[in-house]
């Protein structure tokens, strides 16, 4: 990767922005991540050819970038660690999208709606934000944390991720997770 | 979708930048690795100095194989927690991975000698009862402060791949472990030792995979 005259150069261009990066020079970091976005969506395209996808694996590379931001060593070439860390959230990426096509199906009826209002919503059991908020408090933290800024506040992912600190892949889980403990206790409140 | 797509990158970037703050770098996980054996070096050498002396280890060790088990496990103790802290951090080679792979093949293979030395007497009941569950319990009980640490240590490089790095590093542990059993059971194993030592083991890595992602703060 770090070859050609060229590549080293661009290598020691993006390692000197990391470092001043890492002193909290906020605007050598938005040219660095700028600059190296095409790079990250070049390296991510080799796992993946759908675009949106590509691009919530660019965000995430970032994102764990800028978490990861300390163990970067100027003494040592930036391409690499860069790669490693876009490798690692494609790989991410690749295995939950095997692991949903595996287990879980798309239902269709869940976007039906029926004359019936309360057959339109798997919360018909819910009469007030109280009970939601009741409901809420019943889950683990990180899952309540995922549904409240996914679900009830309408963050993208990449919000998501930097207000809450989990990775988008823990997010997705997390909300999963949350929403089918909501209806198992939604389903016990029934009974 | 594209556009909207890219663009959330573009806020992603500015946003990132906005929240920038200053942070301390990472020192070498090579140096962090030696600091770490070299604090549990010096707080177990002070224990055994204190609780055991090591007049009895020495004589022990004077026996070749027993010197080549022993220094074997004490290399995969080193070795895993290297590899383990090298892991943690992004761009290093995959291939510290195998580093401890030739000590701990020479480990299993000397204590496996060591059990064929022994003419593969088992201790009979009162002895299962007795000193191979105290080992079993050794190595686990003291794997738990000594995961603490190196976890504690570990998490700070919020591995991006902890999958490695807590496998490696519960082996370090559990080798560790091991190494200092030496001190406190300083006889020859038997099958059933032996399955005990690789029991304890296994339950160590085992547990300290599992709760890999919370444990080491994964990124």
């Amino acid at each position: 990767m770090t070859t050609d005259p060229t590549s080293q150069q661009r290598d020691q261009a993006w390692s000197q922005l990391m470092r001043a990066a890492q002193s909290g020079d906020r605007a050598a970091y938005e040219k660095l991540l700028g600059e190296i976005s095409p790079l990250i969506r070049a390296l991510v395209r080799r796992h993946c050819s759908n675009r949106a996808d590509i691009e919530d694996m660019v965000q995430d590379t970032l994102l764990t970038l800028h978490r990861v931001r300390h163990t970067y060593d100027p003494g040592r070439p930036f391409c690499p660690w860069l790669a490693a860390i876009a490798w690692r959230r494609s790989i991410d990426a690749l295995r939950r999208r095997i692991r949903v096509s595996k287990y879980e199906i798309a239902n269709q009826g869940v976007y039906e709606t029926f004359s019936d209002a309360a057959a339109n919503s798997d919360l018909e059991g819910v009469r007030s934000a109280e009970e939601v908020e009741d409901l809420l408090q019943l889950l683990p933290p990180r899952q309540r944390d995922a549904l409240q800024a996914l679900k009830l506040k309408q963050m993208t992912l990449a919000e998501a991720s930097l207000a809450s600190g989990q990775s988008v892949a823990a997010l997705k889980v997390n909300t999963h997770r949350a929403l089918k403990r909501l209806r198992m206790l939604l389903e016990a409140r029934k009974r | 979708m594209q556009t909207d797509k890219a663009m959330q990158t573009d806020k992603v970037i500015q946003s990132l930048a906005a929240q920038l703050q200053p942070v301390r770098r990472l020192r070498s996980p090579l140096l962090r690795a030696l600091l770490w054996l070299a604090v549990i070096g010096a707080v177990a050498g002070l224990l055994i100095a204190h609780a055991v002396g090591v007049g009895v280890f020495l004589q022990r060790v004077a026996v070749p194989r027993v010197a080549v088990e022993t220094a074997a496990t004490g290399l995969t103790a080193i070795t895993a927690v290297i590899a383990a802290f090298e892991l943690s951090v992004p761009g290093h080679s995959p291939r510290w991975a195998v580093l401890p792979v030739l000590p701990l093949l020479t480990w299993l293979g000397a204590s496996g000698l060591g059990c064929l030395a022994n003419g593969l007497g088992l201790h009979g009941a009162a002895g299962f009862s007795g000193d191979s569950s105290h080992c079993f319990a050794f190595i686990t009980g003291v794997s738990v402060p000594l995961a603490v640490a190196l976890f504690w240590m570990l998490r700070r490089a919020r591995p991006i791949d902890p999958l490695p790095v807590a496998a490696l590093g519960t082996l370090g542990v559990a080798a560790t472990a091991a190494f200092l059993l030496q001190f406190f059971h300083p006889f020859d194993v038997t099958v059933i030792d032996l399955a005990l030592h690789l029991a304890a083991i296994a339950l160590v890595v085992v547990v300290g995979t599992a709760w890999r992602r919370p444990l080491l703060a994964a990124a």
